[in-house]
């Protein structure tokens, strides 16, 4: 039994390394930290007391990895300190985005749907190349809510921010995708 | 009457959270008369649908793979804790 078990973590790694590391790599963006959290993961799965016989394994340890991936992202909260917002702040960019009497500066345009495969091909290479400039906060929250679905109490517990804050954030990640979104939409 | 800033904000939390009844109204009803405002709605809910895709296409990329350096360094550190 204990053979076979030392084996284990091995064929893990040959059979959902790859796996994993994309899964990290999409919700990460960093190589680096994607690998660190793959890393982690392996060792976690290694001390749990839940991996032998493991009928599905790849479920089990991509939810290990969701756990790693959501620490990371915590860590990456605390690195600057969060401004105090229950008001919608006026930073430089989300300025922009309305005049003074907060009309739009810029309206809206109408995207069309993509008529076909090449074109839905390219509406999502535009998306990702946009989520990729998305600042690493707005990303993560984005990410939580709109991939995973988390509600946004479940955010706040995983990431220790406030519900407000989440808002917030969540606010400028879709009004800063959007308009980049847009631009290039429409100016493909 | 809300401006469409404020009605941008209430629209973005509308996906997050529940509106009060007094937002939900003073929110439709600036949408009736706002056609930039009906297309953000529209926009911010495509995307959050549409993300979904874009990470299934990332996670079934075989090409995208860890990086060999990385395996071997994965390997060693599984090995010194299976001891």
């Amino acid at each position: 039994m204990s053979n076979s078990a030392s084996k284990t973590p091995h064929a893990w790694l040959a059979e959902h390394g790859d796996y994993l590391y994309r899964f990290s790599l999409a919700r990460l963006r960093d190589p680096h930290l994607a690998e660190d959290a793959v890393q982690e993961t392996l060792l976690a799965a290694i001390q749990s007391q839940s991996y032998a016989g493991q009928s599905a394994p790849r479920t089990w340890l991509t939810g290990i990895l969701k756990h790693k991936i959501i620490d990371i992202m915590r860590r990456q909260m605390r690195e600057q300190p969060l401004q105090q917002e229950d008001d919608l702040p006026t930073e430089p960019g989300l300025e922009d985005f309305f005049d003074e009497t907060g009309h739009w500066a810029d309206r809206p345009q109408a995207w069309g749907s993509p008529d076909d495969e090449l074109e839905q091909k390219q509406f999502l290479i535009i998306l990702q190349e946009c989520m990729e400039r998305l600042p690493v906060k707005l990303a993560s929250l984005f990410i939580l809510r709109e991939v995973h679905e988390d509600d946004n109490d479940e955010i706040c517990k995983e990431l220790n921010i406030s519900p407000t804050n989440a808002w917030v954030m969540l606010y400028r990640a879709r009004m800063g995708l959007r308009k980049c979104i847009e631009l290039h939409w429409l100016g493909r | 009457m809300i401006t469409c800033k404020q009605a941008s904000q209430l629209l973005s939390q509308s996906l997050d959270r529940q509106l009060s009844w007094r937002e939900r109204l003073i929110l439709r009803f600036h949408l009736l008369l706002c056609d930039a405002c009906k297309r953000f709605a529209r926009q911010i809910v495509l995307l959050g649908n549409t993300v979904k895709q874009v990470f299934q296409k990332i996670e079934q990329d075989e090409h995208l793979q860890l990086p060999q350096e990385a395996r071997e360094r994965i390997t060693a550190a599984v090995e010194s804790h299976s001891t």
